[in-house]
């Protein structure tokens, strides 16, 4: 029973995390589509949209709709990341010592994956 | 106007990924470049922040209410991780089509395991494998459409783990969210119920795509445009799909998913026969 517990917070933790993740990445996305809508242009020329991520941090300091958005979007890809993390948390202040290390090792194999995707 | 048609169709994929526990790519990227005329690389791209909104947007209520299995999910992802990397890396190696082939007939065969069960609504309760009983990882959950908490045990772990690194493998190799064999994993090889399968299948696709999304997003492969509209829908689908599933009975889902997984098994064949291009 009390082991059921403990599975319970876990998940408790992690759902609400993800959703305080998830309501302002899909905030920021939405301010920068209302952005879009209110300015009429991208806040770049042509076709071209930031993604090199100075890019994309300056241009939304200076609110450009696009970058806006981006910003929005690389919040949304970094909640996945942030369920692992926080399982971890969680497992660790449980006591769960096999499931920090399993946990742990897809958060490096995660890491290393995407090192390795952008060389 | 463009975005808001996008949203529509968006809304659609996360209501369909997140009842049959796929990534919505499905639905997001052959109606970009189809219907919209998209370009396959801002596509893909989209797709793949697709996938993400709906394992995020799923996630928050199939957590809460118990449904995905976080251990299974994080022991699995090791495979899954580890094949995408090993995918990744013998791209260049091997000519992929006797993979394509070989997973394609594997599902085939669970789409017929899946035909067979069809028949029983009720899960039987599998002797407990060992490695199971160590991993903790038997589970119980509530469901909402014959209102009783379902307990359950896990069956061949090695089988399971094994395919999940196949999965891995074949995303790596071929950039698909291969959530069909996520699911073919925990429901015809572990036994997990379905329910229980797709949204561990939703939850580890998200965390198994957030590494390549960040390569995409570097890369230039995401296009604010398109894929903001995207990320929005299928997020407002994907949390009104969360609601339905758990409403739904579980052969009803199956019943929806054995279509599905027969399209992209005939695909996959079709295209290791060297058909495709």
């Amino acid at each position: 029973m009390n082991e059921n517990s403990e599975i319970q917070d876990v998940e408790l933790a992690v759902s609400r995390w993800l959703r305080v993740g998830v309501i302002i990445s899909a905030a920021v996305i939405i301010l920068g589509l209302i952005l879009l809508f209110i300015q009429g242009g991208s806040g770049y020329p042509d076709n071209f949209y930031p993604h090199s991520l100075s890019d994309i941090f300056n241009g939304t300091v200076q609110f450009k709709p696009y970058a806006v958005i981006t910003t929005g979007l690389i919040l949304l890809i970094l909640t996945p990341v942030l369920r692992v993390a926080i399982s971890i948390w969680v497992f660790v202040r449980e006591g769960d010592k096999l499931y920090v290390i399993i946990t742990s090792i897809v958060l490096i194999i995660l890491i290393i994956s995407f090192i390795l995707g952008k060389a | 106007m463009f975005s808001l048609q996008i949203l529509l169709i968006a809304i659609l994929a996360g209501i369909v990924g997140s009842v049959l526990g796929l990534g919505g790519g499905i639905i997001v990227t052959p109606a970009l470049t189809l219907l919209f005329g998209v370009s396959i690389e801002h596509a893909i791209g989209a797709s793949i922040i697709s996938v993400i909104a709906t394992s995020s947007g799923s996630a928050i209520a199939y957590i809460r209410d118990r449904i995905t299995n976080l251990r299974v999910g994080m022991f699995l992802e090791i495979a899954t991780t580890i094949g995408a990397i090993t995918g990744a890396f013998i791209g260049g190696l091997i000519a992929p089509n006797l993979l394509y082939i070989i997973f394609g007939l594997l599902l085939v065969y669970s789409a017929v395991n899946m035909i067979k069960k069809k028949k029983g609504d009720q899960q039987e309760l599998v002797p407990m494998h060992p490695a199971a009983a160590k991993l903790k990882l038997a589970g119980t959950y509530y469901d909402k459409a014959v209102q009783q908490q379902i307990p359950y045990n896990v069956g061949n772990v090695y089988g399971g783990f094994g395919v999940m690194y196949g999965a891995g493998v074949i995303s790596g190799l071929l950039g698909i969210g291969s959530g069909s064999f996520k699911v073919m994993a925990m429901d015809v090889f572990m036994k997990l119920p379905l329910k229980v399968s797709t949204a561990t299948s939703n939850f580890m696709m998200g965390v198994t795509a957030a590494a390549s999304a960040g390569v995409y997003l570097l890369r230039g492969d995401i296009d604010p445009h398109i894929a903001g509209p995207v990320a929005l829908g299928v997020l407002a689908g994907a949390t009104i799909g969360a609601q339905i599933m758990q409403r739904m009975k579980s052969k009803t889902i199956r019943m929806l998913f054995i279509p599905v997984l027969l399209y992209v098994a005939l695909q996959m064949i079709y295209e290791g026969m060297g058909f495709g291009k």
